[in-house]
């Protein structure tokens, strides 16, 4: 199941010449572009972990996809996402988000059921990925 | 529909370039006059630049036409002595790239070896790279190139940085333009332990001393800048310090006279603030006398010596 978070997601992977054109995007409206990745991809595992520092001071978007090459030669098999930061006073948050490389295979989500008291129903969505240990999950 | 496709085929591909035109909507005309403008003797400097200019003009309309695919290499070295303009002329060069659509951004990152060689072992590689992404899609000027080499210390993190930098300068020449500076001798020992340099940089300009009208000219312009300007007396005693300053140890070109100026604007504000008993005018306040600039320790030296 193709997992649809952040930004375009519902569209077919994006290009590397699209990313770069978001991501130049960001750069000129003056936003911090970083990348994160993770194995874990539960929507509400909002915690991705880093890779290197967000970019602050680099006006062309070819350092970002620099960067991308480099993640993607590690954590190839992971989500990788891209975070533009907006760090303007009264912001100061994360302005736009999307994913640009994910596993070749994505087993998707269990929906498991609670009986509780009452004939009450309770719900949780857990990921197949996650019945290994993190860092087993894709490969 | 074949027939439509080859037809478009055709339209994309221009079968003729005007040069002209092309080198009036780049911009490149006005770089090059305000090079022309702004800097002063550098003959040689600008005839390179001018010709390299050329190339990369008809480099890029051959690419319009589909003769050319490859980017050229643009990454270049220039070799001087200090206070020869090298990063003035850097900056334009950025821009010249730029119009030309070379780079992407045109930005300058000017750097030296203190922001590219870590302290510590794994420090180097994060560091130097943190720089090149900086540096992305405009030019990366690295001033007194040869200190990244250091022979006499095998383990110097420099060599480290070396790699990276060569790396990147083959394989992205799409997203950035290396140039290195530094002494002439001291480069060309620098290029021949470093031959894989000497192969990647395309483009060598030299950068001849100023000689001393030059170097006056340059002195009355950065005054003008800061609307300041000499009277005659002090334009007198500038010239002869242009002359005795060269014969002084580390003297630096332009850099020098900007200090020197620098000094006699000091000397000036005190010997006003001292001698000045009522309101002073415009004119009073901006112009420098001989007794400022005579004051130098420049002058002194060269009494004490004869």
């Amino acid at each position: 199941m193709r997992i649809t978070q952040g930004a375009f997601s519902f569209l077919p992977d994006l290009t590397d010449d699209q990313i770069r054109a978001q991501v130049q995007y960001c750069i000129d409206n003056g936003w911090a572009v970083s990348l994160e990745f993770t194995d874990d991809p539960h929507p509400r595992n909002t915690y991705w972990d880093m890779w290197g520092h967000p970019m602050f001071d680099n006006p062309d978007a070819a350092a970002l996809m620099f960067e991308l090459a480099e993640c993607r030669k590690v954590y190839g098999d992971r989500y990788i996402r891209v975070v533009a930061f907006d760090a303007t006073h009264g912001w100061e948050s994360v302005k736009l988000s999307f994913i640009v490389n994910r596993p070749p295979d994505e087993p998707g989500f269990q929906l498991e059921r609670h009986e509780r008291g009452g004939r009450m129903m309770g719900y949780t969505t857990r990921s197949y990925a996650s019945d290994r240990p993190a860092g087993q999950r894709y490969s | 529909m074949s027939a439509t496709a080859l037809a478009e085929e055709a339209n994309s591909v221009p079968t003729s370039v005007d040069l002209r035109a092309e080198y009036e909507a780049s911009g490149v005309g006005e770089v090059l006059a305000e090079l022309d403008r702004d800097l002063i003797g550098l003959a040689p400097v600008k005839k390179r630049i001018r010709e390299t200019a050329a190339l990369l003009l008809v480099e890029r309309a051959r690419r319009s036409m589909g003769l050319a695919h490859e980017t050229p290499t643009l990454h270049m070295s220039f070799t001087g002595n200090p206070g020869t303009g090298k990063t003035t002329v850097a900056l334009r060069m950025a821009d010249l790239l730029h119009r030309l659509g070379y780079i992407r951004k045109g930005h300058l990152v000017s750097v030296t070896r203190d922001d590219l060689v870590g302290q510590y072992i794994g420090h180097t590689a994060p560091k130097t790279k943190e720089v090149l992404k900086r540096a992305m899609g405009g030019v990366l000027f690295i001033d007194e190139a040869y200190y990244l080499y250091r022979p006499e210390n095998e383990r110097d993190y420099g060599q480290e940085a070396i790699e990276i930098l060569l790396q990147v300068m083959e394989n992205q020449r799409d997203d950035l333009v290396v140039i290195l500076a530094g002494y002439a001798a001291r480069m060309e020992r620098f290029f021949e332990s470093n031959p894989g340099f000497r192969s990647r940089i395309a483009h060598h300009i030299d950068f001849p001393d100023y000689d001393d009208p030059e170097l006056l000219q340059i002195g009355v312009k950065m005054l003008e800048k800061q609307n300041y300007r000499l009277d005659e007396e002090a334009e007198a005693a500038m010239r002869d310090y242009i002359s005795r300053r060269r014969q002084q140890p580390h003297f630096a070109n332009a850099r020098s006279i900007r200090n020197a100026l620098d000094r006699a604007r000091l000397r000036q504000a005190n010997r006003l603030f001292e001698t000045a008993s009522g309101p002073l005018d415009a004119d009073e306040l901006s112009t420098i006398r001989a007794e400022d600039i005579r004051a130098s320790r420049v002058f002194d030296a060269a009494a004490a010596g004869s």
